[in-house]
């Protein structure tokens, strides 16, 4: 066993491979975030909340119906998902015409709601939920122990990022919603209902984020304010990324996790700001971000 | 004859006008603590139901008082915390300021109520400076405190051979000095610190100082950390299987409520120190239904701090009544380090000069789930710390009321 | 496409300079006459936070430019100030000199690199310096982390007014504040404030007429950090406390708010919302954490419903300029 900067190679290997696997969670949080960007020009504040309804509902469906963490893994993203399409309705569709930071403020005082009623009814000290049985447990990889449901995580978040990547970016539903964000008027001279296809692509990017909160659940404490910790380091996932771009959010989701898994082992003081840092230092030189379409 | 029956008519109504004379004193007191981050679940709504208790047993009997208690939400924020205390105590002539989790910003309110002569009974912040370099005679600190923390936990580990330890730690004040002080402990009893790892506060995932946690083969994980952290090292900890790769964790600053959020799958065989448990005793059980019945919220189980408000208030209460009235604070202070304090949660306690409060404290270990027979059946009793050994000896504090 | 600030209706510029004038008068008066009627330290505490939100409201009102890091000056400078009073001993004045000039540097320093960008990429660079700086101050020693500096002394000004007595405190802040809104007001009513005017309606026009704008736009951005940082550093005096509460991203987000409720880009809507938003903590603090989901109700129904906020509202039915 080699040493690397003074640290055994077995583990820098080990590090390495947990910062894989939080890249590939931060992915699939910021995905959701970059798809409700890119195509609708809204940044998400609630995002984090919606996230944390993801996890949430996993734990009421579990209380109040008995159904598990598969059942949950498809049931809670539909419901928040529709959640977000009532949001988009009732108060989002008023805000396109006006500057984006006026979404950002709307999307704020939405999540101190939902998280501010979350805490009432469910204190913020949070709430049990355990790993599904068929993934305890894990593998001895010599240089560190593997938990099963890591594996999991990095092969679901990657599926999901290169699934909905995939469809936007290469089938004809994902090309008229990229038509419609550049020119809605003329996409909707051809018959195209764009009201509906906005609603429908926020009520999906919530479902993502919705979906990454269930994939938390049972390693992350399930609480009211676990959203608002994160969403900070996801929004600045997604602007280094390039705020319209999906790709640039799954590749920096990626390689943020590595950066601090890094960071991790040389200065762990230090982890949870790094991302601040080259996120300044990303904007200083490519004012876009790495992969942004937009100036 | 008539002439005696109308001397003692009158001798008589004397002397219930005397009686009836018998002032009304007014009590108000303000639950100052946090009702929506962090320490919500195990200060917030819970303490003020402990207040409003405490309270109303006095008031029945002692005719004579009007006890009030209001409550506000500090937010963790030092400048709300003290504005609210201010506010209180200037415009609603609060006397006596109770609870107040996070030691910032108790440290804050202890300096308003010095400056404004009032009491404040701290029963939620967790540093041992509050009876140390930072006493006054204005403050009493009931449940708990850091020295207490890592000498109970951190001796009775060494001594049951757990004597090898690897810390995980927040990276602020609080995380340093509560590592710093279980590892002099753990040294001291002839135990040795393998190493630490420094992590921020509001992390979320563990899994990378967990693997060096793993790697150090301490046999001891101290948590030099709290709520949200904590929850999160020990529910990844079950994930990494460090609990049955045989090591354990060693939580610094544990309540109930966490481990009602982690559950027994997760929290088994955690080991922590607390000054109160639910179901120690009789005593405490019936206290805790009467709690359940104002809460109203069977999930929630009460915590010391909680706990810590209904003792503190009414041995506060007690010194009000032997005074005769709540305005000067630190003549009702130094009746409460005269008088002994007695009640249903802590049993048996003394006020110490420099503002510490003395109780028993007990080392718990997390009963396995399959030991668990009744709803919040959560801990073993493994030690019992007699109240003289659990605190820090009056000499060592650098208090400026101790003498010498 | 709908800006951030409406610009309103304006009947020659006579009346327009008289409406503000006569609102400053109103509020100097009620100004004067409020700590006899309400709790002196709640009306201190209100006018320091809207002296913040107006150097906030600077920025974003009259340059577009809207900082999500506004903490980190006024946190800064508290720091600063709190610690030059307490550890160096200095008078009050003293003091909040200190923390002034703290807070014109480190705006210096974020400015230079902030400017580059607009727009959306501007707020987050903004953000992310200001949490950079709430990870230093973290850290660092003398900031006392998380218990932050506590038993901050009043203090002598000028060595002879005596600053613990509420009553004399008071006059210092309110001169301050006072002090602060002339010198906003001055900025906009320049010719320096009018190049920022232009900037902000079309930037490549003005950069097209010869005027640097990088330039202006960095001065606007030192001037409003300044501002920020007399808000913080007498914050700290008054209230005997710096801590990181002070430099977190949530004390940026509050001060979005306040100019928010009370109106972006007027002159007294940020100090309006300011005493609304502190009221509201304060009065409904027995209600514990709803009183964060009444700011976020009040954040929605503002920005779908009441997008001039309160003094904007005011001034577009008055047809006046607020």
């Amino acid at each position: 066993m080699f040493e690397i900067f003074g640290i055994p190679s077995a583990a820098l290997f080990g590090q390495l491979l947990i910062g894989l696997i939080n890249g590939s969670f931060y992915a699939l949080l910021s995905l959701g975030l970059a798809v409700i960007f890119g195509m609708l020009n809204i940044i998400n504040f609630t995002h984090g909340a919606q996230y944390m309804l993801g996890a949430l509902t996993a734990y009421l469906l579990l209380k109040w119906l008995g159904l598990g963490y598969w059942e949950a893994l498809i049931v809670a993203p539909i419901v928040v998902g529709a959640i977000g399409i009532v949001i988009e309705r009732v108060f989002l569709q008023w805000l396109y015409k006006l500057d984006h930071l006026y979404g950002l403020l709307l999307t704020f005082g939405l999540a101190l709601i939902i998280e501010g009623v979350g805490r009432n009814y469910f204190g913020s000290a949070g709430l049990p939920y355990t790993l599904p049985e068929s993934l305890r447990g894990g593998q001895n990889l010599g240089f560190m122990f593997l938990p099963n449901y890591r594996v999991w995580v990095i092969v679901a978040s990657l599926t999901v990022c290169l699934g909905t990547w995939f469809i936007i970016e290469r089938t004809k539903v994902g090309a008229y919603l990229r038509a419609a964000t550049e020119n809605p008027t003329l996409v909707r001279a051809f018959g195209i209902n764009v009201p509906r296809m906005i609603t429908l692509t926020y009520g999906f990017g919530v479902a993502l984020a919705a979906f990454a909160g269930v994939m938390a659940a049972p390693i992350y404490n399930v609480s009211p304010n676990m959203g608002s910790e994160l969403i900070i380091v996801v929004f600045a996932v997604v602007v280094i990324g390039g705020m319209g771009s999906i790709l640039g959010a799954i590749v920096t989701g990626f390689a943020l996790g590595i950066i601090e898994g890094l960071t991790k082992v040389f200065f762990p003081e230090a982890s949870n700001t790094v991302i601040f840092v080259i996120m300044a230092i990303v904007l200083l030189v490519r004012p876009a971000g790495m992969f942004g379409r937009r100036a | 004859m008539r002439k005696i029956l109308g001397l003692a008519a009158l001798a008589a109504a004397l002397v219930c006008g005397t009686a009836n004379a018998q002032q009304q004193i007014n009590v108000k007191i303000g639950v100052l603590t946090d009702m929506s981050s962090l320490y919500a679940d195990n200060t917030g709504i819970g303490s003020v139901i402990a207040a409003k208790m405490a309270a109303d047993e006095f008031m029945k009997s002692h005719p004579n008082f009007k006890v009030e208690v209001v409550s506000g939400d500090h937010q963790n924020k030092a400048d709300v915390g003290v504005q609210i205390a201010n506010q209180w105590i200037d415009v609603d002539h609060v006397d006596m300021i109770a609870d107040v989790p996070n030691s910032g910003v108790a440290l804050a309110i202890t300096q308003v109520a010095a400056q404004k002569n009032k009491v404040f009974m701290a029963s939620g912040p967790a540093s041992s400076d509050l009876t140390g370099p930072k006493c006054n005679g204005n403050m009493v600190h009931w449940t708990y405190d850091t020295w207490m923390l890592a000498n109970g936990t951190g001796k009775a580990i060494v001594k049951t051979g757990g004597d090898t330890w690897f810390f995980l730690t927040s990276d602020y004040a609080f995380g340093h000095a509560l590592e710093r002080d279980t590892a002099a402990v753990v040294t001291a009893n002839g135990g040795k610190v393998l190493g630490a790892v420094r992590h921020p506060i509001n992390t979320s995932d563990f899994s990378s100082f967990l693997l060096q946690a793993q790697a150090s083969k301490a046999k001891i994980i101290g948590l030099a950390n709290a709520g949200g952290d904590t929850i999160n090292s020990i529910k990844q900890g079950a994930e990494f299987g460090i609990v049955k790769g045989g090591q354990k964790f060693a939580g610094l600053l544990v309540f109930a409520s966490d481990i009602n959020a982690l559950g027994l799958d997760i929290a088994q065989g955690l080991i922590f120190t607390e000054t109160f448990y639910w179901d120690l005793n009789d005593q405490t059980r019936a206290w805790t239904k009467r709690w359940h019945a104002e809460r109203k919220d069977d999930n929630k189980v009460p915590t010391m701090n909680q706990a810590g408000v209904y003792s503190g208030t009414l041995h506060y209460l007690k010194a009000v009544a032997a005074v005769g009235s709540a305005a000067d604070g630190k003549a009702v202070v130094a009746k409460m380090k005269q008088l002994p304090a007695e009640d249903e949660v802590y049993g048996k306690s003394t006020v110490r000069q420099d503002g510490r409060v003395l109780h028993p404290a007990y080392l718990f270990e997390v009963k396995k789930p399959s030991e668990s027979k009744y709803k919040h059946d959560f801990y073993h009793l493994r030690v019992t710390i007699p109240a003289d050994e659990a605190f820090r000896p009056l000499k060592e504090g650098n208090c400026p009321l101790v003498s010498g | 496409m709908e800006r951030v600030v409406d610009p309103t209706t304006q009947k020659g510029s006579a009346l327009r300079a008289q409406s503000q004038t006569i609102a400053f008068v109103v509020m100097t008066v009620a100004l004067v006459i409020a700590p006899f009627v309400t709790y002196p330290l709640f009306v201190m505490q209100a006018l320091c936070f809207a002296l913040f939100a107006c150097a906030f409201n600077l920025l974003i009102g009259y340059v577009g430019l809207m900082s999500f890091g506004h903490a980190l000056y006024f946190g800064w400078a508290s720091y600063i100030s709190a610690h030059a009073a307490k550890v160096w001993g200095l008078p009050p004045e003293l003091a909040i000199l200190v923390g002034t000039v703290t807070a014109a540097v480190l705006g210096l320093i974020a400015g230079s690199l902030a400017i580059r960008r607009q727009g959306i990429y501007f707020a987050m660079i903004t953000l992310a310096l200001a949490q950079m700086m709430y990870f230093v101050a973290l850290r660092a020693k003398f900031t006392g982390g998380e218990d932050g500096i506590q038993a901050v002394p009043r203090g002598t000004l000028l060595g002879l007014f005596d600053l613990r007595n509420d009553m004399t405190m008071y006059v210092l802040v309110l001169v301050v504040f006072l002090g602060g809104m002339l010198v906003i007001h001055r900025i906009i009513h320049s010719p320096f404030g009018e190049v920022l005017k232009a900037i902000r309606e079309n930037e490549t026009r003005a950069i097209s007429l010869g005027y640097k704008t990088d330039n202006y736009k960095l001065l606007a951005f030192v001037l409003s950090a300044t501002l920020a940082g007399v808000a913080g550093a007498t914050k700290a005096i008054l209230l005997q406390i710096a801590s990181l509460t002070d430099v977190n991203w949530p004390m940026s987000g509050e001060v979005v708010l306040m100019s928010l409720v009370g109106g972006l880009g007027t002159i007294f809507g940020p100090v309006v919302g300011s005493f609304v938003i502190l009221a509201m903590q304060y009065k409904l603090a027995f209600m514990g954490e709803w009183v964060l989901v009444i700011q976020g109700v009040i954040f929605v129904a503002c920005v779908l419903l009441f997008r001039r906020g309160i003094v904007g509202e005011i001034a577009h039915r008055l047809h006046i300029k607020l």
